[in-house]
């Protein structure tokens, strides 16, 4: 939303998106998958319980809904939970690979409520996109999006882009623009879960990054209007770190497939306590967890951060990349060029230079 | 993308929804991944965006044609308007 926000002592933000992963299992085994690489093998919520959460969204002032996971179409209640979000008059996106979906489940999401459909592809040939998702689905991506045309569904694209593919971004943009993409999404791998496993095959040249950029620069200008081109860069080649879920707890729900409630959707690795909410509603979740307000507001950074200019745009960047690379989640993002551990991502960039390892597809490894 | 004019008639894209918001009693305008609060002349202009022309929109609400056309232009510019084609008043 975009809207100077502030708030008085002891008083929660205002959540606006609700990042619902209905299932962690997927057709695809993209090595740069941002799922856990373990997750603990509890049972799933059904369908009455998603509709109560989307309800208790609505209560805190979510607005804005995204259905993902995994593959949310292999839940076959998703119509049930789509229709539940329009009731509430959510804006309802659906996230997916297209796999597995017929032109009849389009039509009956769209007429359940579904307001926009973002479709992933993995690269803009069959041969690499295979060679990325571990399986031959680009072919079927196609038809979906030819679907979601001829059913007059907005269509967002979005390409994961890496060492892999992005020199492949003219042609990215000219498939999209071809497929009727309103949206064309191009965001650089974040090196969390499944991908931070496969970080060295992954993280790309800073010649190839700017050679896209270039192409991207140019592709706005003349696409202006018809498709929204966003290009997310690598926090790994910047200097300062992203405002990661625009502040811990400040603006996104996630719920995972389990009824965990997570400020981000990479949280899992972090030594918190997640409120479960088979147990408390979303509402006591967002306002009165230790996993909500422990990283909320700037008040837990120390050096570099407490005393930087930035710390209330950046929030000392991203926690669980903090937690990952250093142990701490209280530390600088070491993405930043002044956290001390910032050379543990210069030395990671620097193995680009290096022959890339083979990508390590992602498998499911549910923990008993 | 076309100049939009007094004679244009504006939509929503449809990829835009508007909505009050559940919170405020504002207005909304949603699309993927964003969403806008609306001062109330924005959303009095967008609510009217339903096949009239833009000439029409400014003498409905007695507002300067220019300020109509900018907020409409820079709407069109973002893809959260575009120019009917004449088959679309009775639609959506």
């Amino acid at each position: 939303m975009d809207r100077s926000r502030g708030r008085g002592e002891g008083v929660s933000p205002r959540p606006y998106v609700l990042v619902a992963e209905l299932t962690y299992r997927c057709p695809l085994r993209c090595a740069y998958c941002s799922n856990p690489v373990e997750v603990q093998d509890r049972a799933a919520l059904d369908t009455a319980d998603w509709q109560r959460v989307l309800g208790e969204a609505f209560e805190l002032g979510v607005v804005q809904v995204h259905f993902t996971g995994g593959e949310p179409l292999l839940r076959d209640d998703l119509e049930a939970l789509v229709a539940r979000a329009a009731q509430l008059e959510l804006y309802s996106n659906l996230i997916t690979s297209g796999v597995p979906v017929t032109r009849e489940r389009l039509a009956g999401l769209q007429a359940a409520g579904l307001c926009a459909l973002q479709l992933s592809f993995q690269a803009a040939r069959l041969g690499s996109s295979a060679a990325i998702a571990g399986v031959d689905a680009f072919t079927h991506k196609r038809q979906v999006a030819a679907w979601a045309r001829e059913l007059e569904l907005p269509l967002t694209v979005n390409v994961v882009l890496h060492r892999q593919n992005l020199d492949e971004v003219a042609s990215i943009i000219a498939l999209a623009e071809e497929l009727g993409a309103e949206r064309l999404e191009l965001a650089n791998t974040q090196y969390l879960g499944w991908a931070y496993q496969n970080r060295a095959a992954l993280m790309p040249s800073l010649a190839q990054l700017d050679a896209a950029r270039a192409v991207v620069a140019d592709a706005r200008v003349r696409l202006r209007g018809r498709m929204e081109l966003l290009f997310v860069l690598p926090d790994y080649h910047g200097d300062r770190p992203r405002t990661c879920m625009s502040g811990w707890g400040e603006r996104y729900i996630v719920v995972t497939p389990d009824g965990r409630a997570m400020p981000c959707h990479a949280a899992h690795i972090l030594p918190l306590e997640f409120p479960d909410l088979r147990a408390q509603s979303l509402g006591s979740a967002w306002n009165d967890s230790d996993a909500f307000q422990r990283f909320r507001g700037t008040d837990y950074l120390g050096e570099p951060c407490k005393s930087c200019d930035r710390r209330e745009i950046d929030h000392g960047g991203c926690r669980c990349q903090a937690f990952l690379l250093t142990g701490d989640a209280t530390a600088a993002d070491p993405v930043c060029g002044l956290s001390q551990r910032h050379d543990l991502v210069v030395a990671a960039r620097a193995a680009a230079a290096e022959a890339a390892p083979a990508l390590t597809l992602r498998r499911l490894h549910v923990v008993r | 993308m076309p100049q939009l004019s007094v004679d244009s008639r504006p939509q929503l894209a449809r990829k835009a929804r508007l909505r009050t918001d559940q919170l405020t009693g504002e207005t909304l305008l949603l699309y993927p991944e964003h969403g806008l609060v609306l001062n109330s002349s924005a959303a009095a202009i967008l609510r009217l965006c339903d096949g009239r022309s833009v000439g029409d929109i400014a003498v409905e609400l007695a507002a300067p044609l220019a300020d109509v056309l900018e907020l409409l232009t820079t709407l069109s510019e973002r893809g959260l308007v575009t120019e009917g084609d004449g088959s679309i008043a009775g639609a959506g």
